[in-house]
């Protein structure tokens, strides 16, 4: 009786002691992750703030991306990732939607169990992978459409659409899901056809969702690095404004960054101009993801694997 | 057009829109298959390459993505299950949960070449790591952090919650509870988000860019300090660095690339979305 008494309190003690290592532990591990978001953000303003200091703006923002000669002129950069990207979000919004549309309205329940996972395994396929097709299969084919060369913003387009469908899709259909079962119920009773249902009723009462899924659309797009390194020519040029521009080749930020950093020499401006556009990358991103993660809110995280 | 006209018409269309969309996944699986099957052998798959990478396998750049994915499991896993008990069990309702919710989801979002600089500038310069296996583990270990965690966190909190209350109106702590009831019910969910998340890594090429990944190099690593060659990399490389290479050989890396990434993605993709479907017990 006596030694059980002992037992006791020394027992709880280390229980409770134990009990608030781990709690601290794990909040430890949860909250590393704005450290390491702050961290990443200070590395690359270590690494590329003289960019900024440097080289005077207006060089900064000129025309001309020519390192062997010191000019480090972001715009072809800035002009070719938004080039890429526009035309990605052209051809995978209209896409994605429908195919969202199909999944949560049309499709018989037995595909969409076949669907679904499919259209994951595409978010899986490797972006070298698909860069490897574009490569072979696609830049030839386009060239033999008419193009001077099948490397273009059209090609980096192209794949880009496809690796954006997954994100595009799966936001949409929980958007256009979370759309309360009364609006449809309330339109098809007063006599409308499924599809005015949808086209009048579902789509703009799920319009919020269907923004962010185009704005994470964009912020997939361009950040993809390697798929475009390889299809859209790198050539750091302004491609003229007109219809031709998409099939002009150009050179994004992401494959700059790729294709440089491996030959330049460790503190030189070329060297911190390239930490310098991750700056701007990081950015972009960072600004898309906060604005959608508000809107969609904790619960669309939560289901989509953090991938949003 | 009467009204159920258009309604036929529309769901024609989207129906035959959904179907070009989706039936060039299948094809682009299939199509690297038809090329790259051939390739295939046991020697491919383990002899070095030689002859300026024209001949021979990919042995090195297949270890080195073992090796490299086998590291991002150690880094992340421990890291990404911690943060996700932390946000389902004991994480309030307040401003810190919404700021890691907030960093997480943009851990999620950053570029994959953003991770490379990070990887380049902190494991390689400043920690003094050199290009070498454990730089390229640690970046692909943080990059893969979000995705751990999320799915992670969905498992535990798949987990019905009079589990939870049953064993703590026994007496038991809270980490008892977590550890005894909660977590083996969350286990198989937990390892495949894991799982997925090294599907992504293991075809990752922007991350290892400048952290790990070597051009050329036939011999095995020694230690986790020395370079390694990487699967995609490899195949950056001889698809546009190596004039004269035999498009077979080409066919054959991504194919041995997609069957990792696929087999993987594969495991984890059917227990996620029955895991989903059960949230209800």
């Amino acid at each position: 009786m006596t030694t059980a008494n002992q037992a006791g309190p020394q027992h709880q003690a280390r229980r409770r002691w134990g009990e608030w290592l781990i709690e601290n532990t794990v909040r430890l591990a949860g909250v590393s992750t704005i450290l390491i978001v702050a961290l990443i953000f200070l590395f690359l303003l270590k690494e590329g703030i003289p960019t900024f200091l440097d080289i005077p703006l207006r060089q900064l923002f000129s025309g001309r991306w020519y390192p062997i000669e010191s000019l480090y002129g972001i715009l072809p950069l800035l002009v070719g990732s938004l080039l890429v990207t526009i035309g990605a979000v052209i051809i995978a919004v209209p896409l994605g939607l429908t195919v969202a549309i199909y999944l949560g309205e049309f499709a018989p329940s037995w595909l969409r169990e076949f669907l679904k996972p499919l259209i994951e395994i595409l978010a899986g396929i490797p972006s070298i992978v698909l860069g490897f097709l574009g490569w072979v299969v696609l830049a030839p084919l386009i060239q033999n459409l008419g193009a001077s060369t099948g490397l273009t913003a059209f090609t980096g387009s192209l794949i880009l659409a496809y690796m954006a469908l997954p994100t595009i899709i799966s936001i949409s259909e929980d958007a256009l899901y979370a759309v309360p079962k009364e609006y449809r119920d309330g339109a098809l009773a007063i006599g409308a056809t499924e599809w005015q249902t949808i086209w009048r009723v579902v789509l703009p009462a799920a319009r919020s969702g269907l923004v962010i899924a185009v704005m994470l659309g964009v912020g997939r797009a361009i950040g993809e690095t390697m798929a475009v390194l390889m299809v859209t020519g790198n050539a750091a040029n302004i491609p003229k404004l007109g219809a031709g521009m998409f099939f002009q080749p150009v050179r994004t930020m992401t494959a700059t960054i790729a294709a440089e950093m491996g030959e330049v020499a460790q503190g030189s401006l070329h060297y911190s101009t390239l930490f310098g556009i991750g700056i701007i990358l990081f950015l972009i991103t960072f600004a898309i993801n906060s604005v959608a993660s508000r809107v969609v809110g904790v619960q669309g995280s939560r289901r989509r694997g953090g991938q949003l | 057009m009467t009204r159920q006209q258009s309604h036929k018409l529309a769901k024609m269309l989207i129906t035959v829109i959904s179907a070009l969309v989706v039936v060039p996944i299948v094809f682009v699986i299939l199509f690297v298959f038809y090329h790259g099957v051939s390739a295939l052998s046991w020697e491919f798959l383990t002899a070095p390459p030689t002859n300026g990478m024209t001949e021979g396998g990919i042995g090195p750049a297949l270890l080195g993505t073992v090796i490299l994915t086998f590291l991002t499991a150690i880094v992340a896993m421990p890291f990404g299950v911690a943060a996700a008990i932390y946000l389902a069990e004991y994480a309030g309702d307040n401003r810190l949960t919404r700021w890691v919710r907030l960093a997480i989801v943009n851990l999620a979002g950053i570029p994959s070449v953003v991770y490379g600089l990070f990887g380049l500038g902190v494991f390689v310069l400043f920690f003094g790591f050199g290009t070498s296996i454990i730089a390229g583990g640690l970046t692909l270990g943080i990059m893969t952090l979000p995705v751990v965690i999320s799915t992670s966190e969905e498992a535990i909190l798949s987990v019905p919650q009079h589990f939870r209350t049953v064993s703590l109106s026994l007496g038991a702590t809270q980490w008892q509870t977590i550890r005894h009831q909660v977590l083996p019910h969350a286990l198989p969910g937990i390892l495949t988000g894991v799982i997925l998340g090294l599907g992504r890594a293991a075809g990752e090429t922007a991350p290892i860019l400048f952290t790990v990944a070597a051009f050329y190099l036939p011999e095995l690593p020694k230690s986790i300090f020395d370079q390694t060659m990487a699967l995609p990399y490899h195949l950056y490389v001889i698809a546009t660095q190596v004039p004269g290479m035999p498009l077979e050989i080409q066919y054959g890396t991504a194919l041995v690339l997609l069957l990792i990434v696929l087999s993987l993605t594969l495991v984890a993709t059917p227990v996620r979305t029955s895991m989903r479907r059960r949230r209800e017990w």
